[in-house]
């Protein structure tokens, strides 16, 4: 069976050690819409170690955001639920946990900086205000004390003049500074787990430096685990040990970051790789108005169940078993997994 | 030849000078003018037959204002545009017709900028139909055409946009961009809502465009590794402003400018490991409506001195063909590293 094959791939590579803090298995997230069932999440499964910071790269629509609203049991009630396998945080299983003590964990032990600042700020509370509440709920303080906290935390995140600046409400911020409002809400109670996803996707490339260096930065001092979700190859580089592609619900590939870059094996990735324009640290470029690689053909969609690989539809190596089974996910040299029935003749083939 | 930036013997296709759009602010009942936004404030260039301009810098800074009043889809509020040799900038909507063949526009959003009523193929010769210059069985034929050349079947004319796909899309807005047969193509942020995988499709499209039909196209795009690859020649701008322009190589090879500089430095490159030093700019964007005096970029600038906060540096051609705008970039040199001043 292929979905017990990706749920037991994972520890050979990875083992959940005493170091894992969080621990994804064979996640399955669905949403039910009236043109069918659709596969957000496919059954996914990885480890996340303390204080690491863990990449999830794909495509547009590929289940990034799912992935990380499953962990925090987001998902909303009556258009989809996660409909298989199971979620360790420290050893506490997630998916079955009652709501009620889901909630001491959100926001608290594990917390999440959303795609869109805009649309997660309280429009109607000052951000003092909405950091205080966190900090009030969660670890108790009375109100005079999450409000000074509040303060500091805005401070932290090198908002200048931070006690007007608390008092201030959303929009009268700029973008920039409601994406560290955002990120000192998460941070506000020392959580273990901080998921960011596409933190700095709406930011300009100057405020997104400074938001990547607060981010790692805060992650040294607190000790924090992060896992990042992005499309930026660059930002992935730039900040992550270990890196997770996504493709079409599934995890395609998984490897350290030096080891996804300099060799990467499933032909998704390389694809992803050769498509991108490069920019290089010596400021001469790889290839000037050469041409770019394209991955020919679409994104499967979800709503049909896919038998056999994902990207066997658009892929140049496919043969007939890649459109029946579905790859397992295998070791590939240390840390390196792939799902690819053909790998030994893509790792073969010179990029 | 004049002070122009980017004026060479070549032939120019678009000429623009000392550009300008200010945006009345209004407010309260009675619509006051309280302030106005300075969303263009002086910008010129140039392009030429067969070459990409690309126009970079940071969300707000007058990017997209520069392409539409182009277009003249928005009216300056002064300067001039020059098509061809001929000022478009006072020519009523009559006149201006038979100029805007000569120039189309592809926007960002291949969602919101197709027509979902239009079939694929009536959008692609709207154009064509528009002018006039074709119709029925030739018409088709033409249309037919278009799709073959941006890589879609022609058998998808009868399709509808949201049967296509992101990029689809986008190459949809190109044959129809095409159609025509223009020399300029102003293209707005054109992969910027695409996957990257996406991306390279239409980017790889553009350049095979461009070879085949010496296109001049004016790229602008807040993405520096896309623009690395398909711009002949770079203007950076900051707040309505030019503050860099040069060839591509020049540009990316020796920044002159301290927010050039900030800006690649900033952009975070697929290279693991890759140790640089990193000019990380501290504080926002200032607002377009108060830009700061002097040096618009002297808020934000390390090196700025005490006359960048008073004084306006001017564009000027430094070295040849690299303009700078920066008190510390005089014509002539020198062009070493620059030393932070001490906050
Ligand atoms: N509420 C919903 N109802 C139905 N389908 C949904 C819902 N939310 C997400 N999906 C689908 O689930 C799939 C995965 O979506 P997800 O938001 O995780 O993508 P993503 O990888 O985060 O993409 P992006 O990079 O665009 O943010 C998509 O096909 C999406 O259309
Ligand atoms: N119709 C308008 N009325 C008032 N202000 C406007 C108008 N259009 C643009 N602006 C302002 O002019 C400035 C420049 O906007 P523009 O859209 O040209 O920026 P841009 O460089 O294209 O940015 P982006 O990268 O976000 O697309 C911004 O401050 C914007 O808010
Ligand atoms: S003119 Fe002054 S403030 Fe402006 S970029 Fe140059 S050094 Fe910096
Ligand atoms: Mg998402
Ligand atoms: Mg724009």
């Amino acid at each position: 069976m292929t979905a017990l094959a990706t749920a037991t791939a994972a520890p050979a590579a990875a083992p959940a050690s005493s170091d894992t803090i969080l621990s994804v298995r064979d996640l399955r997230t669905q949403f039910f819409t009236r043109d069918g069932v659709v596969r957000a999440v496919d059954g996914v499964s990885f480890d996340l170690k303390r204080g690491e910071t863990l990449c999830i790269v794909g495509e547009s629509g590929c289940g990034k955001s799912v992935t990380a609203l499953s962990i925090l049991r987001l998902i909303p009630r009556g258009a989809g639920r996660i409909v298989g396998g199971s979620i360790k945080f420290e050893g506490t299983e997630l998916t079955t946990l009652p709501e009620d003590q889901m909630r001491k964990i959100r926001g608290n032990r594990i917390s999440m900086i959303f795609q869109e600042p805009m649309t997660s700020l309280n429009p109607v509370l000052t951000v003092g205000a909405q950091i205080a509440e966190s900090l009030h709920i969660h670890q108790g303080l009375d109100r005079r004390a999450a409000w000074d906290r509040a303060v500091e935390m805005l401070s932290i995140v090198r908002i200048a003049d931070p006690k007007r600046r608390a008092g201030e409400y959303p929009h009268q911020l700029s973008g920039g500074m409601r994406q560290r409002v955002m990120i000192a809400i998460a941070l506000a109670c020392n959580p273990k787990v901080l998921i960011a996803d596409e933190p700095t996707t709406a930011l300009d490339v100057t405020i997104q430096a400074q938001i990547l260096n607060l981010m790692l930065e805060l992650k040294e001092r607190l000790g924090t685990a992060i896992v990042l979700i992005t499309h930026d190859l660059g930002v992935v580089a730039e900040t992550a040990q270990r890196v997770i592609v996504m493709y079409a619900g599934r995890k395609a590939e998984e490897a350290s970051v030096e080891e996804l870059f300099r060799n990467p094996i499933h032909p998704y990735t390389r694809g992803l790789m050769g498509s991108i324009p490069r920019r290089t640290a010596t400021g001469r470029r790889s290839n000037i108005r050469g041409r770019l690689q394209e991955i020919s053909g679409i994104v499967p969609s979800l709503r049909e169940e896919i038998p056999g690989c994902a990207f066997a539809p658009r892929c140049s190596y496919a043969v007939d078993r890649c459109r029946t089974e579905q790859p397992p996910l295998d070791p590939h040299g240390p840390y390196h997994l792939a799902a690819c029935w053909e790998a030994a003749r893509v790792a073969a083939t010179p990029r | 030849m004049d002070g122009t930036p980017g004026a060479t013997a070549a032939e120019t296709v678009l000429r623009v000078k000392d550009l300008k759009k200010h945006f009345p602010v209004h407010r309260g009942v009675l619509s006051r003018v309280v302030g106005h936004v300075f969303a263009v404030d002086g910008v010129s260039f140039e392009i030429h037959r067969g070459e990409t301009l690309c126009l970079v810098g940071e969300s707000g800074c007058g990017k997209s204002t520069v392409a539409k009043t182009v277009m003249r889809l928005q009216e300056p509020t002064a300067g001039t545009v020059e098509l061809n040799g001929n000022d478009i900038t006072k020519l009523g909507q009559e006149e201006l017709r038979a100029h805007r063949r000569e120039m189309q526009i592809v926007f960002q959003d291949p969602y919101s900028s197709l027509n979902p009523r239009m079939s694929a193929g009536a959008i692609v010769g709207e154009p064509l139909t528009n002018y006039g210059l074709a119709h029925g069985a030739d018409l088709q034929a033409r249309i037919a055409k278009l799709f073959e050349r941006v890589g879609l079947r022609a058998d998808a004319m009868a399709k509808y946009p949201h049967e296509f796909s992101g990029g689809q899309r986008q190459r949809l807005g190109i044959a129809r961009a095409l159609a025509v047969n223009p020399r300029l193509i102003v293209a707005d942020e054109p992969v910027s809502a695409l996957d990257v995988s996406v991306q390279a499709q239409v980017l790889n499209l553009l350049i095979d465009l461009q070879e085949e039909f010496r296109l001049a196209y004016l790229f602008v795009s807040h993405d520096l590794a896309v623009v690395e690859h398909i711009g002949h020649r770079i203007a950076v701008m900051y707040l309505g402003r030019i503050v860099e322009l040069a060839d591509n190589a020049d540009l990316f090879g020796e920044p002159l400018h301290p927010y050039t500089e900030a800006l690649l430095a900033a952009a975070p490159l697929p290279e693991p490991g890759a140790k640089r030093e990193r000019l990380i700019l501290q504080g926002d964007v200032p607002s377009p409506m108060k830009p700061p005096p002097g040096c618009h970029f002297h808020t934000r600038c390390p090196y700025a001195e005490a006359r960048c906060k008073v004084e306006t540096p001017k564009l000027e051609e430094v070295k040849p063909a690299h303009w700078v705008a920066c008190h510390l970039r005089p014509r002539g040199g020198p062009f070493g590293p620059l030393k932070a001043r001490a906050a």
